[in-house]
């Protein structure tokens, strides 16, 4: 692999660009592999890398069905935050944002990581005390978060404003160093990382089946053919109830459409990311000057990829009050990603019923954050059979011990 | 836009009248049931691709709970039916089965 740098953009620069290598490899299948991943999205493609790098494992195919980072990983709004309120997520979500700082100097690949700061507005006494405790709770978890109050508020973010009629902001729970990071460029970085270390990643290939012979797995049916494995992971997100059952197994959680929209672009107006969970919206603005908006989930079950139109005009009109100046853009861009959400509202790291096959699944609305810290977990889960301190708790077993990591309230909206 | 008809006043309702309940049809368990009833009871859906029974509640109309067969890919309906009862109703299913021969049925 050709390292990317100041030096090679001069070197293209002066041979009109004839240089440049494809990013990674494009094989057919091989008969076997150590490891197969079902799904190139960030997780899966995290998957392999660090089983790559941590493990010394390379015998590795990442299957997807569409194109790699096609499924939710390109349609996020790439929030990155660890601001969380149990400690099992704040370690692995803390672990993930601190491998965004140095993601691109990792990689050898720009994802932009862009620390910009996350304030999450308090709109409601309930709210304040919610978030004030999150602050001691982060205090105690090293996290560096802190409460700050509506004049500061309005000093980080001037076109808000802070004494709307419904909802004054009370406060805000301030991560400085959250962010964004390119979404793309994220699963991007890791697949041109996974290819060079000689995995294969194998797209427009669908898992239509699971090949199991005492109780363990053997390998995959798939578009392409039979792929015998030793190991399987499944990391299909919105996909994961569809495909355990192909498994054999079913899952605590269910498949639903959110969305995110984003408006015309305009000069840089907001360089931090806010998110309102009272009156439901969160914005960023993109580099491209273009205001970037989650919107909300649809309650039920659905794998269409496209949301509910009145949850626009909800969180246009929530964003509308928070931010007056807005009211007069354009949007231009609509679409929609299938969440996987559990119960608890916690994602799984986790052994299945099925010998030799891991999942990790359940990230719902807020897994782009976590790719890294995920990756991290689910490779040593994969490797070792058994869960690091990492992935411990998520275990798909704590929904039948009651053993839940709560975050429903640290999260009231979709990220 | 989901439209479902509300099978006790009759309206056709937009979405933005009902609310979604969740997957149809659960068996419930009670005190004295095992780890794993409680579990499949409280959590495990099934989360189909394709036909799925569920529950809703007009509630900005009559506010009852009835139920619904739609298809999670297509967001098509296949028709509405009262609360009161374990299962689907047999038309219902055979309506569903004559339009998808390889659906695999009611489970
Ligand atoms: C609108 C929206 C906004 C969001 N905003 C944020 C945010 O601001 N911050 C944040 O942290 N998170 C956010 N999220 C959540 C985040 O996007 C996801 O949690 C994360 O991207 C999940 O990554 P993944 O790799 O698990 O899944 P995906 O990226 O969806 O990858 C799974 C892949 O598996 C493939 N696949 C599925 N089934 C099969 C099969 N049978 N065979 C082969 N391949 C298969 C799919 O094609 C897909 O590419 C948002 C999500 C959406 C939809
Ligand atoms: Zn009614």
């Amino acid at each position: 692999m050709r390292r990317y740098s100041a030096f090679a953009i001069a070197r293209e620069g002066a041979r009109y660009h004839t240089g440049w290598e494809r990013a990674w490899r494009s094989p057919k299948p091989k008969k076997k592999y150590d490891v197969v991943i079902v799904g190139a999205g960030g997780h899966g493609l995290a998957t392999a890398f660090y089983l790559g790098k941590n493990f010394g494992i390379t015998n590795v195919a990442i299957i997807e069905k569409g194109w790699l980072g096609g499924g939710n990983t390109g349609r996020n709004t790439t929030i990155i935050r660890s601001n969380y309120l149990q400690d099992p997520s704040a370690a692995i979500y803390e672990k993930a944002r601190s491998l965004y700082e140095t993601m691109s100097q990792d990689l050898n690949y720009n994802v932009m990581f862009s620390p910009r700061g996350v304030m999450m507005l308090a709109q409601t006494h309930h709210e304040v005390r919610g978030y004030q405790r999150t602050a001691h709770a982060n205090a105690l978890q090293g996290v560096s978060t802190e409460f700050i109050s509506p004049q500061r508020v309005k000093e980080l973010v001037p076109i808000m404003d802070i004494n709307g009629p419904r909802y004054p902001v009370l406060g805000a729970l301030w991560q400085p160093r959250g962010g964004t990071a390119r979404h793309d460029a994220v699963a991007w970085g890791y697949a041109r990382a996974c290819s060079d270390m000689g995995m294969d990643i194998i797209q427009k290939c669908e898992v239509t089946g699971v090949n199991q012979a005492g109780g363990k797995v053997t390998g995959v049916q798939t578009t392409l053919g039979e792929i015998g494995c030793d190991k399987l992971a499944i990391v299909v997100a919105g996909n994961s109830g569809d495909l355990a059952g192909k498994a054999g197994f079913r899952l605590p959680m269910e498949s639903v459409a959110l969305q995110a929209l984003v408006s015309e672009p305009i000069k840089p107006t907001i360089d931090v990311v806010v998110m309102a969970n009272t009156v439901h919206g969160y914005m960023s603005q993109s580099d491209k000057g273009e205001l970037v908006i989650g919107g909300g989930t649809d309650g039920f079950n659905n794998y269409t990829q496209r949301g509910s139109f009145h949850h626009v005009e909800e969180t246009v009109r929530a964003l509308v009050e928070t931010f007056p100046i807005i009211s007069r853009l354009r949007m231009m861009r609509q679409w929609g990603g299938i969440v996987d959400v559990t119960g608890d509202r916690s994602p799984v790291i986790s052994k299945t019923p099925l010998g030799n096959t891991f999942i990790n699944a359940g990230w719902g609305t807020g897994g782009f954050k976590s790719i890294p810290g995920s990756g991290w977990a689910m490779a040593e889960l994969v490797a070792k059979g058994e869960p690091g301190p990492l992935a411990a708790e998520f275990g798909l077993d704590r929904f039948r011990e009651g053993r839940f990591i709560d975050e429903s309230v640290a999260a009231g909206v979709a990220h | 836009m989901l439209t479902l008809q509300c099978p006790y006043c009759g309206v056709m309702a937009d979405e933005t009248e009902l609310h979604a309940e969740g997957e149809a049809h659960i068996k419930r368990f009670g005190p004295g049931s095992s780890d794993e009833d409680f579990e499949t009871y409280l959590f495990e859906r099934k989360n189909p691709k394709g036909v799925h029974f569920e529950r809703w509640r007009h509630t900005g109309g009559c506010g009852k709970f009835f139920h619904a067969a739609r298809s999670t890919m297509t967001l098509e309906v296949y028709g509405t039916y009262p609360a009161q009862t374990l299962e689907p109703p047999k038309e219902l299913i055979d309506a569903i089965k004559a339009k998808h021969p390889d659906w695999e049925g009611y489970k």
